[in-house]
């Protein structure tokens, strides 16, 4: 069985974890469904920041402990939002439109600083996410109030100086991602898409090319569409904000089943080829399994209690597809080969300097939306605490997953946090039942998440030190 | 005239910074009637105070590692050996505060010489490692403090809680020995003067010397230069990877003797998370003094300890007296030493 020890040995990490998490949660007695429920609010809340990580391991510049400063751009944003009063998504939308162009400023600067210290990205990022720390509190605590004229009770220290310690976001941002319901972005989507069709067909016109079937489709597909949601049925599912998870996974099941027929009838039909029937096949038995196992009972319960914010899920997808799509790029690829081999690069004309800084803006940006989704989604605001742990947390959530100084992908992402999340969970009343002392499971989180970032780090200089020089990366 | 020339192509942006912003702040003093004695008395005591800890980089940096971020495993050494000995119900101070140092060391000395191990097999990214290892030890020991069969009254938190106490007081039993030894008042009497902890001076000066004197006898030399050129010292036949296993066994035991001095000035153990940025403190204040990431001196130990400590002390009540309970000098501290281990960091090569 070679083939199943790689796949074991590749995923070691990952295995250990799980079992790990198996054991916490048979300890812990804590109800399915709950932790099911906080997993999926956590993997909401959580997963577009462990996503933002993977780009910088891309170009070589390892684990981004510099995240925190793209999480400072956010709460800036965060902090002038609510002052000025704004809510929902109007609110969210001025966040986004606000924090933008600081973290894209802040994401350059840091690959600035990233690039004088080549080969210590790691241990610079940690020291300048401290280092911004304190400027952050500077500005939060002595310029607001003191520098800058701001008046608001709810804001500001009785003195008139400073932000208070914590900014309640209820009634303002809270929720105001998770919140915008299915219908909306379907609506969004269709107009966009319809746009862009028209825009395309205007443009192959003026070149005198009539516009094909492809074009005609997407024009009459997306009325279409929107006439089929005012359907009363259609209308009031798609018009709520949350998914029931079974309709999710049964949605998933029926994509899965669909695309594989789709490749079926593609390669055997329309433009018959050589082509195994053994893959789609096995994965339509897996999709029909699954569908069976929906039916258990206690797994029925769980998929019944779990309601997912949808868009704060499409985010979390599209920022998997966008990590995905961008190494098909020009652009990722080059960022690759300076991950690989920055003399290399060089010799191949690829400025070395720049794309380490698309990299960090990139990744900056990313984190900044993250901090965001985090804060709208917690519903209270931290304000000197919510982003001095970010960095630890989402590193140590993508290790856990199995990812390396030198290679993350999205499934490891994925699973990361789905095992960091539910050992945080969990562990808490573990240690409650194990020892008696709820204490002592906390600070055995705590000490895993430093702990795994510590075993990885080493193992991974360990290996640079036993083969130096640069080295095929799988991908 | 070159001599000159040198210092000054020494000194950097952020240390100008520095000696400013500190001899801005005493010059402040006076006119915000704060008493300036008193301020100078602070500055001498917490520099004397934190001197071992930032010494405790010296052998690291000379051997090659680099600035020890992970100060915190000779830290939780001598914590150990701190509440062991207070467990042990030693009523002699200085029996008290000389055991809880042989058995810090000797702990730390253990831990030291397994770190040292770790470090010669991760190369080039020891910065990062041992930031790492400092970290999980801390809340390796977090557990610890929670679980360990301790049953001293001074230690445990009373009332049936569970584990250790977050500060343990310890003037029963060794707190303030060095500071009170040959402490005498200076221009004034106890209210008004200049109080100078004569031993806490002595103490650290002593270990400066002792450092001054190993970094000369033949083991410091080839440490130094197993530290400067390997390959070079590898033809001389000194094994580098030892030389930098002992710079780290002695940079962590002296971690543990530095948090023991540092404890009995303050007059309490401080136990969980209070010791997690220690590293970074010590290694900013070193790198304040002039230190690079690849060469530190006893001098810099010195200035740094008391540029930093001094900057600090005087901050402190002069910001106090400004704007009233903030939390300002904390920030700017926070601020100056990253900031200055971004600048050397910038400096150097290899994290």
């Amino acid at each position: 069985m070679p083939k199943f020890r790689e796949l074991v040995g590749n995923n070691k990490v990952a295995l250990l974890f799980g079992l790990l998490c198996i054991g916490a949660i048979y300890t812990a007695q804590n109800p399915l469904t709950f932790v099911a429920a906080e997993l999926f609010t956590r993997i909401g809340r959580n997963g577009f920041m462990v996503l933002a990580l993977l780009i910088p391991v891309l170009a070589g510049m390892g684990l981004n402990f510099g995240i925190v400063i793209g999480a400072i751009a956010a709460q800036i944003a965060v902090f002038w939002t609510v002052y000025w009063g704004f809510t929902g998504s109007e609110g969210f939308l001025l966040c986004l439109l606000l924090s933008t162009p600081i973290a894209i400023f802040f994401g350059w600067l840091v690959g600035r600083v990233f690039n004088k210290m080549k080969g210590a990205e790691m241990i610079a990022g940690l020291v300048l996410g401290y280092f911004a720390d304190g400027l952050y509190q500077l500005f939060f605590l002595y310029v607001i109030g003191g520098l800058i004229p701001v008046h608001n009770d709810r804001l500001i220290i009785s003195g008139g100086i400073g932000v208070k310690n914590t900014i309640d976001l209820a009634g303002n941002l809270k929720y105001s991602l998770d919140n915008v319901p299915m219908l909306q972005i379907m609506k969004i989507a269709l107009a966009v898409l319809f746009l862009v069709t028209l825009l395309k067909a205007i443009l192959g016109v003026m070149k005198k090319k009539p516009p094909g079937p492809r074009c005609w489709i997407g024009l009459g597909a997306a009325p279409i569409i929107y006439a089929l949601t005012y359907i009363p049925a259609l209308q009031t599912f798609l018009s709520s904000d949350r998914l029931l998870l079974l309709h999710a996974v049964l949605a998933a099941l029926g994509a899965v089943i669909a695309w594989q027929l789709w490749r079926i009838l593609y390669n055997k039909i329309l433009r018959p080829k050589e082509y195994s029937l053994v893959r789609p096949l096995v994965w339509i038995g897996l999709a029909a399994v699954g569908f069976f196992l929906t039916n258990i009972r206690p797994l029925e319960a769980i998929l019944l209690s779990v309601r997912i914010p949808v868009t704060t899920y499409l985010c979390i997808i599209g920022l998997c597809f966008f990590n995905a799509a961008l190494l098909k790029t020009r652009l990722g690829q080059n960022m690759r080969t300076v991950g690989q081999s920055q003399t290399v690069a060089n010799a191949a004309g690829i400025n070395v300097d720049r794309t380490r800084i698309i990299a960090m803006i990139i990744s900056t940006l990313l984190a900044c939306w993250g901090q965001l989704i985090y804060l709208q989604n917690i519903g209270t605001f931290s304000t000197y605490g919510a982003h001095t742990q970010v960095g630890q947390y989402a590193i140590a959530a993508l290790l856990v997953g199995g990812a390396s100084v030198k290679k993350a992908t999205n499934k490891e992402a994925v699973i990361g946090v789905i095992l960091f999340h539910t050992l945080f969970i969990v562990a808490p009343q573990a240690g409650k039942e194990l020892f008696n002392n709820a204490q002592l499971g906390e600070y055995f989180r705590v000490f895993v998440a430093y702990g795994v970032i510590a075993v990885s780090l080493a193992m991974h200089a360990w290996k640079r030190a036993v083969s130096p020089g640069p080295k095929r990366i799988k991908t | 005239m070159q001599t000159i020339k040198k210092i000054f192509a020494k000194i950097s942006l952020p240390h100008i910074i520095i000696v400013v912003f500190f001899l801005s702040m005493l010059a402040a003093a006076a006119p915000l009637g704060l008493s300036v004695r008193s301020l100078i008395g602070d500055t001498l005591r917490r520099w004397a105070m934190y001197g071992i800890l930032v010494l405790a980089m010296v052998p690291a940096i000379q051997s090659g590692i680099g600035p020890n971020f992970g100060i915190s495993l000779g830290i939780v050494g001598g914590l150990l050996g701190a509440t062991v000995s207070i467990e042990m119900g030693l009523t002699n101070p200085w029996v008290a505060i000389i055991v809880a140092m042989l058995i810090g060391a000797t702990i730390a000395s253990v831990l030291g010489i397994l770190y040292g191990l770790l470090l010669n097999k991760v190369k080039g990214s020891e910065m990062t490692v041992s930031t790492y290892v400092g970290f999980s030890v801390i809340a390796f020991m977090n557990i610890m403090w929670l679980s360990l069969p301790f049953s001293s009254g001074t230690l445990i938190w009373p009332l049936a809680g569970m584990g250790m106490r977050n500060n343990i007081s310890i003037i029963d039993s060794f707190g303030h020995v060095f500071n009170n030894l040959f402490s005498f008042c200076l221009l004034g009497d106890k209210t008004t003067g200049i109080f100078v902890p004569t031993g806490l001076i002595l103490v650290f000066l002593a270990a400066c010397l002792a450092m001054w004197l190993f970094l000369r006898s033949k083991t410091g030399i080839a440490m130094s230069a197993a530290g400067e050129n390997p390959q070079f010292t590898r033809a001389a036949g000194i094994s580098g990877n030892k030389m930098r296993i002992i710079g780290t066994a002695i940079s962590t035991s002296l971690g543990a003797v530095g948090i023991i001095v540092y404890a009995q000035s303050y007059g309490f153990l401080q136990l969980y998370n209070a010791p997690l940025m220690m590293g970074f403190h010590s290694v900013a204040a070193i790198l304040i003094g002039g230190a690079s990431t690849k060469k530190a001196t006893i001098a810099n130990v010195i200035i740094g300890a008391f540029l930093f400590q001094g900057m600090l002390a005087v901050a402190l009540p002069v910001v106090n007296k400004v704007l009233p309970e903030s939390n300002l000098p904390d920030v700017i501290r926070i601020i100056i030493s990253n900031g200055i281990i971004l600048f050397a960091l910038s400096k150097s090569k290899g994290g």
